[in-house]
């Protein structure tokens, strides 16, 4: 569908908070708790953080859970009972606030979630039933590369409708998708006409840092290059980067139970941990850490490119600021982009 | 079904239990559901995801040919967490399963060919579904030879079976053991695989390789085989690698681009040239 501008300002924003807590639905908005910002469930658009970059977490967690439930079973001596979980008992969660690197996030996500139309139902279930009003970025900091990688702070890609934050308070809210629309037409008293917007002097400015088509060309060509072995020196294999990155799906199965009953899990798990391809035998096609750094990275920018045909970055930097090492992979992709270019 | 459950396993009754080797065991699976024994389907080559239900799954192929009926086997060695708990499932037992996920062994390409399958160890059962697959179908092929080793005696898996193909006009079996690992009255070679092979094999005229091992077997008997003359599209091998789900999206069986679980378990030894040597 067109985008439609309309003009939401900051009291009509504050009483669709309301509005739609009203109608049952769940909001979650970055919240700063000690100085820390992080999604949480708000009632009222107070409670939001005024000040913020991104959340340290990412936004994935609302359609790709950290430990979520596969199944319950029961055990008795003689048989085995599964019950499924009721995915229509998901209840509608609007995102308020995630930033359009969140809303591209979920793009990648949704390509491996359903790849060759085979559907992780649980994820593709959670997020039909997210609406996400994002908010354009109106600063940026120097881990931010969402330009690099066919991202934008003001980009529309993945929301339903996007805010940025213009003159008076006042908020250019574009309607991008139907459920986007639905909201704006049911509350339509509240979404006023826009005059002429240039919303791009709203908007952060991040530099291009390096070029995506390099990248992309020459990485599946890279494997053996020495540059995996230089940039993760470092790296203590912590899966930080993992678990605040966006667009990061690597899960473990696990089942857990009391003798009677219990759940098959699936948890977050991270390409960079030792344990993580490991055989039984003990051997381990991923020996060494720069093994498991090249598979982060080449996941991102060479694998998911050509079978999922999605760019596995979003240029959030969340990696970067997680990082308790400073790997910055900004700088790396940029030091990549340089030596594959040679 | 459009909210259809992709990790939710069908329920197997443990029908029967062979003791093949030390720690090693055979499961004859029947389903508990006729709806689900009725629409399942398999090809030799697929793999499975088998669980205890409360312990977790583990990864293995379907160990039983396609052309036998009613059930499906899988082979295991008693190792980590889950297979322990599967070593001590008893006959009637519910386990859970769920595929069949993978490529398959092209045995239709391979009509009129001659078959040479070489086994190391517990890798004997990804290979016999296709062995059986292609012995029930006999008079698509021309010579069927097998070449299998194991560290002892004790170690050969299937001793039935082996006793059969041995007795069998229409397939050369060639056992062997490890130097040491030999029993007195053991009337087989004694020697490894690769060695073996060499020695037993003299062509790769019309052929078809079907590769299956440890690394390390692998990594000595393709030599072999390419000095044989055998091209790399004709060498087949069925690759393992850790996995969690069995169809692309865990994350952690991938060899760069190609996934075992989508692309393989089965590839040629010209795919595998192709790939990084991360497996």
């Amino acid at each position: 569908m067109n985008i439609e501008n309309k003009i939401l300002k900051q009291t009509s924003l504050e009483k669709l908070v309301v509005k739609l807590k009203e109608e049952g639905k769940q909001i979650f908005a970055p919240v700063k708790k000690n100085d820390v910002v992080e999604f949480a469930g708000i009632s009222t658009l107070q409670e939001m953080a005024e000040d913020y970059i991104v959340t340290v977490q990412s936004a994935k967690a609302f359609a790709f859970p950290k430990v979520e439930t596969l199944f319950d079973f029961q055990l008795t001596k003689e048989n085995v009972n599964i019950v499924e979980k009721d995915l229509n008992a998901i209840p509608e969660t609007i995102l308020l606030g995630a930033r359009p690197c969140d809303a591209a996030g979920f793009e990648s996500l949704n390509a491996i979630f359903t790849w060759d139309n085979l559907n992780d139902n649980f994820f593709v279930e959670r997020l039909k039933k997210m609406i996400i009003i994002a908010i354009s970025c109106s600063k940026a900091d120097g881990r931010c590369f969402c330009t690099s990688v066919n991202g934008n702070p003001g980009a529309t890609k993945g929301s339903d409708i996007l805010l940025t934050k213009i003159d008076n308070g006042n908020y250019l809210a574009e309607i991008i998708t139907e459920k986007g629309k639905a909201i704006a037409t049911k509350y339509a008293d509240l979404f006023e006409t826009a005059p002429e917007v240039d919303k791009n002097k709203f908007i952060a400015d991040v530099p291009v840092k390096f070029d995506l088509k390099t990248i992309l060309e020459k990485i599946p060509g890279a494997f053996e290059n020495s540059l995996w072995v230089k940039q993760s020196l470092r790296c203590i294999s912590c899966g930080a980067c993992a678990y605040v990155c966006p667009t990061c799906a690597c899960f473990d199965i696990q089942d857990i139970h009391n003798g009677h009953d219990g759940h098959r899990k699936r948890s977050w798990d991270s390409c960079g941990f030792g344990l993580f391809t490991i055989h039984t035998s003990g051997h381990n096609p991923r020996e060494v850490q720069s093994q498991r750094w090249r598979q982060r990275v080449m996941h991102k920018f060479a694998y998911m490119p050509e079978r999922q045909q999605v760019v596995g970055c979003v240029g959030c930097g969340r990696c970067s600021r997680g990082c308790p090492v400073d790997m910055n992979l900004k700088e790396h992709l940029i030091n990549l982009a340089e030596e594959v270019a040679k | 079904m459009s909210q259809e459950n992709i990790y939710k396993p069908y329920l197997m009754r443990i029908e029967s239990i062979a003791e093949e080797a030390p720690f090693v065991k055979t499961f004859r699976l029947k389903f508990v559901n006729e709806e689900d024994a009725n629409n399942f389907t398999f090809k030799t080559g697929q793999f499975g995801e088998y669980s205890v239900i409360g312990e977790g799954e583990s990864t293995f192929c379907i160990a039983s040919s396609p052309t036998k009926k009613g059930y499906i086997e899988c082979t295991f060695r008693q190792a980590g967490k889950v297979t322990s708990a599967l070593y001590r499932r008893d006959i009637g037992d519910i386990i859970g399963f769920r595929g069949p996920y993978g490529n398959i062994f092209p045995i239709d390409e391979w009509k009129g060919k001659n078959l040479l399958f070489i086994a190391g160890g517990i890798a004997l059962p990804p290979m016999r579904s296709v062995i059986w697959n292609c012995l029930d179908l006999r008079e698509n092929y021309k010579d069927v030879t097998i070449v299998y080793g194991a560290k002892s005696v004790a170690d050969l898996v299937y001793k039935e079976e082996l006793r059969e193909w041995d007795h069998r006009p229409d397939v050369k079996l060639i056992t062997t053991v490890d130097p040491g690992g030999e029993t007195p009255d053991w009337k087989g070679k004694i020697g490894f695989v690769p060695t073996v092979l060499s020695q037993e094999v003299t062509t790769s005229d019309n052929t078809i390789a079907i590769v299956c091992g440890p690394p390390i077997m692998i990594k000595f008997t393709m030599p072999v085989l390419e000095k044989l003359g055998f091209k790399n599209e004709d060498i087949y091998t069925t690759l393992e690698n850790r996995m969690k789900c069995g169809f692309g999206k865990c994350g952690r069986c991938n060899v760069g681009k190609v996934f075992i679980c989508k692309d393989g378990p089965v590839f040629t030894l010209k795919q595998m040239k192709d790939m990084p040597d991360e497996y």
